[in-house]
């Protein structure tokens, strides 16, 4: 693997670049290194985020001042770079194990069929599938609470819908590209939908407010 | 005391100084879109910069307030009440703002603050979320009690007014205006013909030759579906050397994206946490909030910033308000 990157993402956030493509090793670096950043609590940072194969830092340029000529974010990725070296990959991965329930097909997976079509498999072996999996929360994002699940089967591998649903209900369990997930709330989406759970995936009043957190392993079990 | 929203106008929420530190949950920053202008509302009451205030969008609401108290509006110029300077309410006042001429946004700070529910950390409502929802008429706000000594001058000055009514007379006999205001000149710009900067973004080079001019080079119009989580730009298609396969990584507020349309988009205030699409550009911090001012329909043109000027006009514009608001403060005490 190359050693991270850091690019600047405008002028009061930066990305930490830890590898391209949806990987379950590069991701595992990516929440270390999240993990290790956030530990530091360095001034300023406001905000720090993984993603499948990036660490996302919003600070507040003013914190990074210095005597010389450096920028505010020159000085910010100086103090990041040995942390980023230093986080150990996987060392961030023990966040817990859950499982979700789902009723799969029906009115709450609409388009279970279309998937066992396009699998060229059965609804039975689809719901198999899908429930016989070990999955892993790579990262939350797209809506509060919304995770993106690593370890769908390559046969239920699917491109998202043509034209996105301008209504998807809370609960709903789908598969879009090589990911899978559950919206927590209804919104528009283009995944497809393939099954619901009746868990409250994220409630802001909540603490934690969401369910599945970076790193967490996740199992469906089929109702 | 209490606000009562007898209407809501076009769009009018809570936003305090952003949602902080929730980005791994998913949840962003949101906001105001013009944070300049909201601070400038709160400094002029006496509050803590990032105290709540009421986000009002192209039409004013109509406002009932149920005690004395302290107010500010500030960003796009809306009638109903004088602008960028306090204004006292007696209890009972009730205002009702009117339309703006141009601009998108404007700001009610009230002393003491607004009192909006707490989630994630902030007062600030998330429209695309759900965190929160736009107010309705009905809708009854509570207002933090308000610092005296923050104030205490302006108070004791404004409130004479009403025994002795000044010679800027109001229309509301329950407002009574400061003779002084802020000059929103160098804080409010809404000459479209003035460049926004943007930073080159990671995939910038990957914009095919022509695209990269047209980038700086059109003057885009704002399209009627743009919101609060972005403005979406019309007039020239841009287009890639060739398709790029992005697995998806943070966006930010001023993030400007290029979907598969080729229309490009800036990420607002209520910017979702990622996205997988290029990132051409970014616009730089001190101009987002004159680029939130514009409307559908209004033009826009870029001017490439370097990163360190960028920061640079950053520290610069923190520097101006943090005097401004020293000079501010000696008067409200």
């Amino acid at each position: 693997m190359n050693p991270p990157r850091i690019e600047a993402l405008g002028d009061c956030a930066l990305l930490i670049l830890c590898g391209d493509g949806i990987d379950a090793s590069i991701n595992a670096r990516a929440l270390a290194i999240a993990h290790t950043v956030e530990a530091a609590r360095l001034p300023g940072v406001l905000d720090v985020a993984p993603a499948y194969a990036s660490v996302c830092v919003r600070y507040e340029p003013g914190e990074w001042i210095g005597a010389d000529a450096q920028s505010p974010f020159e000085r910010l990725a100086g103090r990041l770079s040995p942390l980023v070296d230093n986080a150990a990959s996987g060392a961030a991965t023990a966040a817990g194990f859950i499982e979700i329930p789902v009723t799969y097909g029906g009115e709450s997976g609409p388009d279970l069929d279309a998937v066992a079509a396009h699998a060229r498999l059965s609804r039975e072996a689809v719901i198999a599938l899908h429930s016989g999996a070990d999955y892993r929360v790579a990262m939350l994002g797209f809506t509060p609470g919304f995770a993106y699940l690593l370890g769908l089967p390559a046969a239920l591998h699917m491109p998202r819908r043509a034209t996105p649903r301008t209504r998807v209900p809370a609960g709903s369990v789908a598969i879009g590209g090589a990911q899978t997930g559950v919206y927590p709330r209804e919104t528009p989406g283009g995944w497809h939908l393939i099954g619901r759970t009746t868990l409250d995936l994220f409630d802001p009043a909540r603490d934690p407010p969401a369910l599945l957190a970076p790193g967490m392993r996740v199992r469906f079990v089929a109702q | 005391m209490k606000i009562t929203v007898l209407a809501p106008g076009w769009q009018t929420s809570v936003q305090d100084g952003g949602r902080h530190g929730r980005a791994a949950l998913g949840a962003g920053t949101s906001g105001a879109m013009d944070e300049v202008s909201r601070r400038l509302a709160n400094i002029l009451v006496g509050n803590v910069e990032n105290a709540a205030a009421l986000e009002i969008t192209l039409r004013g609401p109509r406002l009932h307030f149920d005690a004395d108290c302290v107010v500010a509006l500030t960003g796009a110029a809306l009638d109903g009440l004088p602008m960028w300077r306090p204004v006292a309410m007696r209890a009972g006042a009730e205002i009702a703002l009117g339309t703006m001429a141009h601009g998108a946004y404007a700001y009610l700070a009230v002393a003491g603050g607004i009192d909006g529910a707490v989630l994630l950390g902030s007062r600030s409502t998330d429209i695309a979320s759900g965190l929160g929802t736009p107010l309705t008429a009905g809708n009854v706000l509570p207002v933090l009690d308000a610092a005296p000594d923050q104030s205490r001058r302006l108070w004791r000055n404004l409130f004479a007014h009403f025994a002795h009514p000044p010679m800027a007379r109001s229309e509301n006999r329950d407002v009574a205006p400061a003779l002084w205001s802020l000059n929103p000149r160098p804080w409010f710009d809404l000459d479209p013909g003035n460049p926004i900067g943007v930073i080159e973004g990671a995939h910038f080079v990957q914009l095919a030759d022509t695209a990269q001019r047209r980038l700086f080079d059109t003057a885009f119009r704002i399209g009627g579906d743009s919101s609060r989580m972005g403005l979406r730009l019309r007039e020239a298609r841009l287009d890639l050397r060739e398709p790029l396969e992005l697995v998806s990584a943070a966006a930010v507020p001023g993030t400007v994206q290029l979907p598969p349309s080729g229309d490009p988009i800036v990420l607002m205030a209520e910017a979702p946490t990622c996205g997988g699409y290029p990132r051409i550009g970014h616009v730089i911090a001190v101009d987002l909030p004159r680029l939130a001012q514009r409307r559908p329909g209004d033009g826009v043109r870029f001017a490439p910033v370097s990163l360190a000027e960028a920061q640079t006009r950053y520290l610069e514009r923190e520097r101006a308000l943090t005097a401004l608001k020293r000079t501010i403060r000696e008067r409200l005490q």
